[in-house]
């Protein structure tokens, strides 16, 4: 089955990313955008979704700076 | 079968893809029939201004190739020069222009990709990178996201795959707004007898490719982009743009320095514009042999591909070798421990012949000699211009504007100010040999020790634009005079020399002029020095609706010098140092210099003639005195005049100086010219440099004082140096 | 003195590690695959971009064969020394606190810089005295050190902060000015600048070799 991991920084760690894009946007004619944090993605194909967690803790993310949410179809 | 029976549809293909009809119909002649898909799709590369240099093969062939460190000329991936010991540098420089307008970070990141590869093709290990920029001027935001992405480009992939980017230069100008350059150089390190050609030999012997996978990246690239001026429709051409991977490469490029450590390589190429059709051809060509394909071995990353897009897929990070084929299961385990794949997908033929093969079926046939060596050859139709072609440079400072505020308004003008703020994107001490970091000198300074060489070697880019579009013989003379000038600061004598011609569209007589007269002027030069060319690069139709860039040769100059520790650096950090200033005899000049550009002049046609025997007579004296231990530190005078390099040589040391010039006009402090550079140090090795030193201060306090002109702090200096950091923001 | 250099795909200073550990005992490289260690007393894990840094820098090669080995020899006492992508490496495997961000400016910087030495008391500093100020590079792009609050103050209790940026030199946000950290016991240590960049005047400063001197004297006989 497919799955989907977003993995983006926890809150309160500090995203220069985020900032940067949310400067970007009102210079673009993009008003009314805030709180923007850029994170990532991963698409897999799994046998096994119950070990999902455990990839996502060991190796997909850094659970000490990122938050994640898995999704699987 | 007659020559001139085309058939319709293959003719207006045939255009299509950049040929013109008598190009096509010599294809015909040469096959002795109507070439196929594949066929056309290959010589169409082939025969493209990118892959051929059919309007500049012959201008190119004035130039000097010769000389006493000489090891290997143009012709191979990368030329070389010994250093003694046993050592050689290879290097060369090659231009990425075209892919970096539409996409700068990975234009910029695959031409460092490129050149890389061209260099430990040969068999050096790549010790260097320079890049050498131009673009619009920063008003406008596209020349600030083409500057960012190159640099950050640029970075990205010298960083990553360790090889540290050691100097440089960028320069922003209006004729380069629609046509930006990217330039890589790299520089290389070998023993002599370790570096290798890339002519396939041996029939029977296996070619093997090693990399990544091929895909449809640059499909068509070299001939669509190119070949032709760019217009609005930029974005279409993006999926065509190469995309790298350093990390890819740095495997490759391991892989490929260990095998050819124990010998397991006959012949070595790296795939570039055109990929495996230029390559193959190439290797064929030189080895006069016969090359056959087998495009269905090939590792693809799509899954639909035809022949001919694998062809000419510029796929990156991908190498070609020939062996003999006892030793395939030796290159295998290697590669594997490297994690890099190879593939056997042909073998060496007595044909003279390139074949393409898709498994059994024979989808292409071609002679080896028409791809590589029947292009035809164009002669230039040079006409000179009644009156200058550019526009005036926009005025940014009035004419009124006193020798204080016209010394900031210098400082400050993005050509001068500090790059502090892109080199320091940039790794510049990794693999331990650097001795003279970005802005420590006026050259890159390399140690050979890790190698068990002995002193050191020394490396610089020049270029010049605007200056050439006034004068383009006397100009590239002045380019390639300040290129061994700034060698010459650290004590270094000029090995040799590597370059890419950076022009509008040829076909145009007033471009084909330009051309013309800057290889005149280069080959000129290069003899009256004794510095002979190594190989280089040509980049032509940099041109737009607006008209062309300046014409834009860039040098690149490899040096040797026997003591890496005594090598001066830009400015004198020593209290009480004497100041000198030493002059080949040159009369500084306003027209054409960064000063005019300022107040709006015009530019003017013709500059004031060089005089190489006494520019090179100084370079002489000021190199001998570099190396003897006395100068603190030698500062070439170029953009700005005096003024602007004495707050240079202030800034670079970290003290003030106070100066006494013996004509403080404009035209004098600001004036430009060819053959003068500013020393500071002991009163007994300033004096030992002879009549052509005039004494004119000493080094001390916090600021730039200049008798009767005026006086700056260093504080002031520094704030109106670092206008570059807002670029990066 | 025998200093083990890791070297991983995409490893770039591991030779530059090698030659400067040369210059206070014999050095030789490690390749990543291997579980050996071959007895080596310290083991540097050098800067680069090991495994491209795709994921997370440094987040591929703490799984490497030879990682297994190196966490044992940092439980059995013995030192670890990673610098840069190696520092990253470390807190990927859990045997330094922290975790490494990208740059505040969001730019790779590559800078002279001044540190200054917390802890003089761990193995990797000894040859030093707190206060002692030392100009080494810095090149990295991912160099933004973090720890949440209440382990900063943990570190600090137990003299877990070794280095700092003096004012004005933190290239990269980190948070107060942490340029290396050690693990508890102090045998493990982790930087973000290059000292092995910085032990030739020729080339720069010498003071990086201050640390390598530390690390040689740690296991000379008493």
């Amino acid at each position: 089955m497919k799955a989907r991991v977003l993995i983006r920084p926890k809150e309160g760690i500090l995203d220069p990313q985020g900032q940067a894009v949310e400067r970007a946007l009102p210079a673009l004619g993009f008003e009314g955008a805030s709180e923007v944090r850029v994170g990532r993605m991963v698409e897999l194909e799994v046998e096994d979704a119950s070990r999902l967690d455990e990839m996502c803790e060991r190796l997909l993310a850094n659970p000490l700076i990122e938050d994640y949410e898995v999704t699987v179809e | 079968m007659s020559a001139g029976a085309a058939s319709a549809e293959r003719l207006s293909e045939a255009r299509a893809l950049g040929l013109t009809d008598s190009e096509y119909e010599l294809i015909v002649e040469k096959m002795g029939r109507e070439p196929n898909g594949v066929e056309l799709a290959v010589f169409s590369l082939m025969w493209s201004e990118h892959c051929a240099y059919k309007h500049s093969k012959k201008l190119l062939g004035r130039l000097p190739t010769k000389g006493p460190h000489l090891l290997m000329g143009p012709g191979e991936n990368a030329g070389a020069v010994t250093v003694g010991n046993g050592l050689a540098i290879a290097f060369k420089v090659e231009s990425h222009n075209h892919p970096s307008a539409v996409e700068p970070f990975q234009g910029a990141a695959t031409g460092v990709g490129g050149i890389l590869r061209d260099v430990f093709a040969v068999g050096a290990r790549p010790i260097a990178i320079l890049d050498s920029l131009r673009f619009g001027e920063l008003s406008s935001g596209r020349s600030r996201y083409l500057l960012d992405g190159a640099v950050s480009g640029i970075g990205h992939y010298g960083n990553s795959i360790g090889v540290p980017t050691v100097g440089g230069e960028v320069y922003f100008e209006g004729p380069y707004e629609q046509n930006c350059l990217v330039n890589a150089m790299c520089l290389g390190i070998a023993r002599e007898d370790r570096l290798i050609r890339s002519a396939a030999a041996g029939v029977g012997n296996l070619l093997v490719l090693m990399g990544a996978r091929t895909g449809r990246d640059g499909i068509g690239g070299a001939s669509v982009l190119a070949s032709a001026e760019l217009d609005s429709e930029d974005a279409s051409k993006r999926p065509t743009v190469q995309i790298g991977d350093p990390f890819e490469e740095k495997r490759v490029m391991e892989c490929c320095l260990e095998l050819l450590d124990r010998g397991t390589l006959r012949s070595l190429q790296d795939l570039g514009a055109a990929g495996l059709s230029s390559s193959a051809s190439e290797m064929a060509s030189k080895g006069e042999v016969g090359l056959d394909i087998d495009v269905s071995r090939v590792p693809l990353r799509e899954d639909d591909m035809e022949p001919f897009e694998i062809m000419v897929s510029e796929s990156q990070e991908r190498m070609l070798c020939v062996i003999e084929p006892e030793t395939l299961a030796e290159l295998e385990e290697i590669c594997e421990r490297w994690e890099v794949r190879a593939t056997a997908i042909g073998e060496v033929t007595g044909s003279r012949r390139l074949r393409v093969l898709d498994g059994d079926e024979v989808v292409g046939d071609m002679p080896v000699d028409a791809l590589v060596d029947d292009c035809p050859l164009y002669d230039l139709e040079p006409a000179a211009p009644s009156e200058q072609i550019y526009p005036a440079p926009p005025q940014v400072l009035d004419r009124s504007a006193d020798a204080h505020e016209t010394l900031l308004a210098l400082l400050s003008s993005h050509n001068l100010a500090s790059r502090r703020p892109l080199f320091e994107q940039y790794d510049s001490i990794v693999q331990s040999r650097t001795v003279r970091r970005p802005e420590d000198a006026d050259a890159a300074v390399l140690q050979l020790a890790p190698d068990g060489g002995e002193g050191a070697i020394a490396v610089s880019i020049d270029g010049n634009g605007r200056r050439v579009a006034c004068d383009p013989y006397t100009d590239t003379v002045e380019a390639v005079l300040e290129c061994a000038a700034n060698l010459a600061c650290v004590g270094a004598e000029p090995l040799g020399l590597t370059n890419c011609l950076n022009f509008g569209n040829p076909e145009k007589p007033h471009v084909a002029w330009q051309l013309e007269r800057s290889v005149a002027g280069m080959a000129d030069v290069l003899r009256e020095l004794g510095v002979p060319v190594v190989g280089g690069n040509v980049s032509l139709y940099n041109e737009s609706g607006d008209g062309p860039i300046y014409p834009t040769p860039v040098v690149g100059m490899v040096g040797a010098l026997p003591d890496a520790a005594l090598a001066p650096r830009s400015g004198s950090a020593r209290e009480g140092d004497v100041v000198a200033l030493v002059s080949s005899g040159v009369e500084p000049s306003l027209p054409g210099s960064e000063l005019a550009k300022l107040r709006g002049d015009q530019l003017p046609l013709g500059l004031p003639e060089v005089d190489v025997a006494a520019v090179r007579a100084t370079l002489d004296a000021v190199r001998s005195a570099a190396r003897g231990g006395g100068l603190s530190s030698v500062h070439d005078v170029s953009e700005g005049g005096v003024a602007v390099a004495l707050a240079e040589s202030c800034l670079a040391g970290g003290v003030g100086a106070s100066a006494s010039l013996p004509d403080g006009s404009l035209t004098a402090i600001f004036g430009e010219g060819a053959g003068r550079f500013l020393v500071a140090g002991e009163r007994s090795a300033v004096e030992a440099l002879g009549a052509r030193a005039l004494v004119i201060g000493t080094v001390g306090g916090d600021a730039l004082e200049i008798e009767g002109v005026g006086g700056w702090s260093l504080s002031e200096l520094r704030d109106a140096h670092g206008s570059l950091a807002e670029a990066f923001l | 003195m025998r200093f083990g250099v890791v070297r991983f795909p995409g490893s770039c200073d591991e030779t530059d590690a090698v030659l400067a550990c040369e210059r206070y005992g014999d050095a030789e490289l490690l390749w990543h695959g291997d579980r050996d260690l071959r007895g080596v007393d310290a083991v540097v894990i050098p800067g680069g971009f090991s495994y491209g840094d795709y994921l997370r820098v440094g987040a591929i090669a703490r799984f490497s064969p030879v990682m297994e080995a190196v966490a044992e020899h940092a439980r059995a006492g013995g030192i670890v020394f990673g610098v840069c992508n190696g520092f990253q490496v470390l807190c990927e495997a859990g045997l330094l606190p922290g975790a490494l961000l990208p740059n505040a400016g969001l730019r790779f910087v590559c800078r002279q810089v001044d540190v200054e030495v917390v802890n003089a008391d761990i193995p990797c500093t000894r040859a030093c005295e707190v206060g002692d100020v030392l100009s080494i590079p810095v090149k990295h792009f991912t160099g933004r050190y973090y720890a949440p609050e209440e382990d900063l103050r943990h570190l600090d209790a137990h003299g877990q902060i070794i280095l700092r940026y003096r004012p004005g030199h933190n290239p990269n946000g980190s948070v107060t000015d942490i340029a290396g950290v050690s693990s508890r016991e102090g045998n493990v240590m982790g930087l973000m600048p290059h000292p092995e960049h910085a032990v030739d005047p020729l080339t720069g400063s010498a003071d990086g070799g201050r640390l390598f001197d530390s690390m040689a004297t740690a296991l000379a006989p008493a």
